[in-house]
């Protein structure tokens, strides 16, 4: 039986890893999409498809390699991480990160390709240069923070294997549900199911509510004037 | 002031441009004429920097290009393309840009802008978002956006090319005034042989991605110097 204590607990965890590990996400996936959308090098297309591979990546594929790397015999046993909330941390980014790379990748590549000149051409930095077109495409850039979290919030499988779902340290909600669910327990893993769903609506609202405040209008870069043959007022 | 010799741009290991000389005064106005995919807007870009050619060198105030350094060179100069590409800011705002990259302060980026504005008739739309504006009015942003730098150098990549006939002429009636009044050297290509002779002191005509001839309009018209620059000026409407 689950106390509100432990619901709170479990809660709070579920976000706190899932939250990190999206953030972690953003750190590596912002700048490693933009250099794969901007760069012009060769193997460009590879790493590209290895990431996109990278989108639909198998938790449970992730959590067994994670666990394997952790686990006391492993060669990162010594660090002793395996069953902490480190460890989720670190399997939720490695499921996360692909996500937010692509598709920052994907909103950039979006945005009309002239734009990097134009700006480049008004005398930017290429600091400032990446710094406007994020700007530019902060809408699809949202959306891919949103795909970030909900891909890591929602998962179970590589939290199971390599948090082990201990009670008071790495039980998350997704985890708690499983369990409920294995002891017959359907009440409560249905109202643990309510709270994760409430939970994700409320993050993704407002995240919506701030990337529809930003929505661009007919004439940004990012859409406009792709055709030279069409005729403005 | 520009100084271009035995240039050759490729691209995908195909030539695209070729120039063996060309030269571009200080405070001159140079239109480059030719057909589509003649390499016209290939030449704004390596003026620019922003395309490095295979082989030749064009020098900026005696030092060549390759000599400066990108970004100080970049910033004396001001590119104009034929897609206005506004930001998804207010009017104000995408003027101020080119000034605010330079770190300019304040009061002389509120001065500057407040100018060019009035200058470009756009001074009502100050507060307006890009999204809302016309065409012809987001055509004249974007001008204002590359003035108000008082670059050097200015390159103008057909900027009238997609709007319509009345707004085109009333653009370029004040480009033509504002280049005449303010001394720029200019560097703009068009496919529209009048709009090169009412703009500009001198034409490069670039057909088939090589330079075939320079001079005054009326001497292209009347004697241009080969069959390529004969057939092109053929082919240009009746009205040109």
């Amino acid at each position: 039986m689950l106390f509100d204590s432990d619901v709170f607990q479990i809660t709070a965890l579920s976000l706190q890893v899932s939250a990190i590990a999206t953030l972690i996400s953003l750190l590596i996936g912002l700048p490693l999409g933009t250099w794969l959308a901007l760069g012009n090098f060769r193997g460009r297309s590879f790493i590209l498809s290895i990431i996109n591979t990278g989108m639909a990546l198998p938790p449970v594929v992730v959590g067994l390699v994670v666990a394997i790397m952790l686990w006391r015999s492993g060669p990162l046993g010594e660090l002793r991480l395996i069953y902490t909330p480190v460890a989720i941390i670190i399997a939720q980014t490695i499921i996360s990160a692909p996500v937010v790379t692509g598709l920052t990748a994907a909103a950039l590549e979006a945005l009309d390709p002239r734009l990097q000149q134009q700006l480049l051409g008004l005398g930017a930095s290429r600091g400032q240069m990446v710094w406007y077109l994020w700007r530019e495409a902060r809408l699809p850039l949202l959306a891919a923070l949103m795909a970030g979290f909900g891909s890591v919030i929602s998962e179970v499988g590589a939290s199971m294997m390599v948090g082990g779902n201990i009670r008071g340290q790495t039980r998350v909600l997704t985890t708690a549900i499983v369990l409920e669910t294995s002891k017959g327990e359907f009440d409560i893993a249905l109202a643990l199911s309510a709270l994760l769903l409430v939970i994700t609506y409320l993050i993704n609202l407002a995240l919506t509510l701030i990337q529809q405040k930003g929505r661009k209008g007919e004439f940004s870069s990012g859409t406009l004037w792709r055709s030279p043959s069409r005729k403005l007022p | 002031m520009i100084e271009i010799r035995d240039l050759l741009i490729q691209r995908n290991g195909r030539d695209v441009l070729r120039i063996d000389a060309l030269d571009i005064a200080r405070t001159e106005t140079l239109t480059v004429v030719g057909p589509n995919g003649a390499g016209k807007s290939t030449l704004l870009l390596v003026l620019a920097h922003l395309l490095k050619p295979a082989r030749g060198h064009i020098r900026f105030d005696g030092r060549s290009l390759t000599k400066w350094n990108e970004l100080e060179y970049r910033r004396k100069i001001s590119f104009v393309f034929q897609a206005p590409l506004l930001m998804d800011m207010t009017v104000e705002q995408n003027i101020a840009l080119g000034l605010k990259f330079r770190g300019t302060r304040k009061e002389e980026t509120q001065q500057r802008v407040g100018k060019w504005m009035k200058q470009l008739g756009i001074e009502p739309l100050s507060g307006r978002r890009a999204s809302q504006l016309s065409g012809g009015e987001a055509q004249r942003v974007s001008l204002a956006r590359a003035f108000v730098l008082e670059p050097e150098l200015l390159l103008l990549d057909e900027p009238f090319a997609a709007l319509d006939p009345p707004t085109h002429a009333k653009l370029l009636e004040d480009l033509s005034g504002i280049l005449e009044q303010d001394h720029r050297t200019a560097v703009f290509v068009t496919h529209n042989l009048n709009e090169a002779a009412k703009l500009s002191h001198r034409i490069a005509v670039i057909v088939d991605g090589m330079l075939h001839q320079v001079g005054p309009a009326r001497q292209i018209k009347m004697h241009p110097v080969n069959e390529m620059v004969e057939a092109f000026l053929r082919e240009l409407p009746q009205s040109q």
